[in-house]
């Protein structure tokens, strides 16, 4: 049940024209500013907005073909719409908010049903409970069990986590990340935050001005950025590898396709690693000084883009990462495509994510 | 305390505006005796003018509320072009004078041979036409208040957008609509001028509590004073119940 969306359309000043594509199981992040469209992708997809031309199949299903004249209303696709601010209804307690959507259930298991979905999430004691009583995170479970509640056949995620606080935040993107892999369904999911996408998206797609910059993996968008645009959104270099504790306490990452990261401290089991891309020192190949740095990776220079008076290098080591230095350091190494070289960072720079 | 003349000054204005408006209504009840109160109202003309207004508020409010929630519905959610035009003549009616409203009435029923001058369905359309504008105004204002998302919600949820109106635009709007209803039913009640002169004063058919209280002002006071002590009550009492639906989504806020 791959989901397809196509939609040209101007939207006040903003002419949008994107097409994307999700296969089941897999979560595509539409990462950009706001103000770029992102979101109107998302209504567009669910029905809330009509585009001036546009395609929206959901496996066999076709809910918009603006060239047949097939355009179905909201209730009648079946998406699972995650809302910024969640949108609860505030006059039905937490079951009855999941029980909205389960409406095609008999009347007599709605409760049972609802009450089941919020034991799932963890908020089976919150069932009674207003919304306006709920905490951050409570919240954004009753949503998501609320969105999952009729099966749905494609996710819609719009910035999941940004009306938690930082607290809360890595937590819930543990668990969204978990609920986005159980689902099984194609999941389409908004954010500014390039981090955030990097973390749950299998892909990203940088959206900017209505339209798609780039498409990819994070680390691939982080290392091989097409414009400076992207360059900039991307920030953080973010390697996938499998974690686990080290003789000192330190946490030691295996790379994705070779290699072995150090950091302070993190999770076991399968993480992202990201840093900084000013955190990473680059070396000529078997030039490593014995500095603090407790990390060096043997990479292959990808790229050499000039950012004003930064230049970023784009590296595969295998997995990709990017350097960004100063343009002095970048000629004073001599540094081309198809060169090697070392990149070096200290263990504190990287941040181990669970994913 | 040199700024102590103003505090005082304040208090005074206070006090002044207090007695002004509290003193009449104080002395409807305090003219005459209780007693003499009560057994007016026992009178027969007065209790027909009580139940016809009862049945004729009740009507013009069940028709208010009908058509009135969904127009106002439309207006809040959708904008289409003239919205602001049609807004301005639904509120119309809210500056027309009772008796301009009146003839009005009487000009579009002679045009359209409705029998409904002096009868008791013209009484409760000249109640619909002076205090349908007040529950419309607060309507729009209680739908337009509602977070579109939360219907976007609805419809993502698989309901309709007919369920969406029933079962979330409504209690979502809930405190507004009753707010205007009570405005609706405070104008109702106290109906004078358009019924007048649609409907006439007509015993136990048009005779509504105000027109009953006109009636007997100069051959009965302690009837009329009776009448207008249960108009009193009455709008003590809706004034009360707005301030109780008000009272918590002042809270929540």
């Amino acid at each position: 049940m791959t989901l397809r969306v196509e939609a040209r359309t101007r939207l006040g000043e903003l002419a949008l024209d994107v097409a994307l594509e999700v296969a089941p199981g897999e979560c595509l992040a539409l990462a950009g500013p706001s103000g770029a469209g992102k979101t109107s992708v998302l209504r567009i997809a669910a029905g809330l907005r009509r585009p001036a031309e546009g395609l929206v199949r959901c496996g066999e299903e076709v809910w918009l073909d603006t060239a047949r004249g097939i355009d179905l209303a909201p209730d009648r696709r079946r998406c699972g719409y995650l809302f910024q601010e969640y949108a609860l209804f505030g006059h039905l307690s937490a079951w009855r908010n999941v029980a909205y959507a389960l409406h095609e259930t008999p009347r007599g298991e709605r409760e049972a049903r609802s009450r089941e979905l919020l034991g799932r999430f963890g908020v089976a004691d919150r069932a009674g409970a207003r919304p306006a009583t709920l905490s951050g995170g409570e919240r954004q479970r009753v949503a998501l069990a609320r969105a999952l509640a009729r099966r749905p056949a494609a996710l819609l995620l719009d910035e999941p986590l940004s009306a938690l606080d930082a607290r809360t935040r890595a937590a819930a993107a543990r668990e969204l990340g978990a609920v986005i892999r159980a689902a099984g369904v194609p999941v389409l999911l908004v954010t500014h935050d390039f981090a955030e996408a990097a973390q749950l998206g299998d892909r990203v797609a940088v959206v900017d001005g209505g339209r798609v910059l780039q498409e990819g993996t994070a680390s691939a968008l982080a290392a091989q950025p097409a414009s400076a645009f992207v360059a900039d959104f991307t920030g953080a270099v973010v390697l996938t590898g499998e974690a686990r504790r080290g003789p000192d306490g330190e946490t030691l990452v295996a790379l994705d396709g070779g290699g072995e990261l150090v950091a302070l401290e993190g999770p076991d089991g399968p993480v992202a690693v990201s840093v900084h891309p000013w955190e990473i020192a680059l070396a000529r190949s078997g030039e490593v000084a014995h500095d603090s740095a407790r990390n060096h990776l043997a990479v292959d220079v990808l790229s050499v883009t000039t950012v004003g008076t930064r230049v970023r290098v784009g590296l595969a080591a295998p997995q990709l990462l990017t350097a960004e230095l100063s343009a002095a350091s970048a000629r004073e190494l001599g540094l081309a495509r198809g060169g090697r070289a070392v990149a070096s960072f200290k263990a504190a720079a990287a941040r181990v994510l669970p994913l | 305390m040199r700024h102590g003349w103003f505090a005082a000054a304040l208090a005074l204005a206070l006090a002044a505006v207090l007695t002004f408006l509290t003193l009449p209504v104080v002395a409807i009840f305090t003219q005459q005796p209780p007693g003499d109160l009560v057994r007016a109202l026992g009178e027969e003309g007065a209790l027909d003018a009580l139940w016809l207004s009862l049945r004729t508020t009740a009507a013009a409010l069940a028709a208010i509320l009908l058509l009135g929630t969904p127009a106002a519905y439309l207006l809040a959610t959708r904008g289409f072009r003239g919205r602001a035009m049609v807004i301005t003549l639904i509120e119309l009616p809210l500056v027309l004078p009772p008796a301009v409203a009146g003839i009005a009435l009487l000009a579009v029923a002679g045009d359209l041979h409705l029998g409904l001058p002096l009868t008791t369905a013209g009484v409760v359309v000249a109640l619909v036409f002076v205090s349908a504008p007040f529950y419309l105004r607060q309507a729009i204002a209680a739908f337009e208040a509602v977070d579109p998302t939360l219907l976007d919600a609805s419809r993502t949820l698989g309901a309709s957008p007919a369920r969406t109106f029933a079962r979330i635009a409504v209690p979502t709007a809930l405190p507004g609509l009753v707010a205007g209803t009570a405005l609706a039913l405070g104008r109702a009640l106290g109906e004078f001028g358009a019924t007048l002169m649609f409907a006439g004063s007509f015993q136990g058919v048009t005779q509504t509590v105000p027109l009953a209280i006109y009636d007997r002002f100069a051959t009965d006071f302690t009837a009329a004073l009776a009448l207008s002590a249960v108009l009193v009550a009455v709008s003590a009492g809706i004034l009360l119940a707005v301030k109780l639906v008000r009272g918590p989504v002042a809270l929540r806020a």
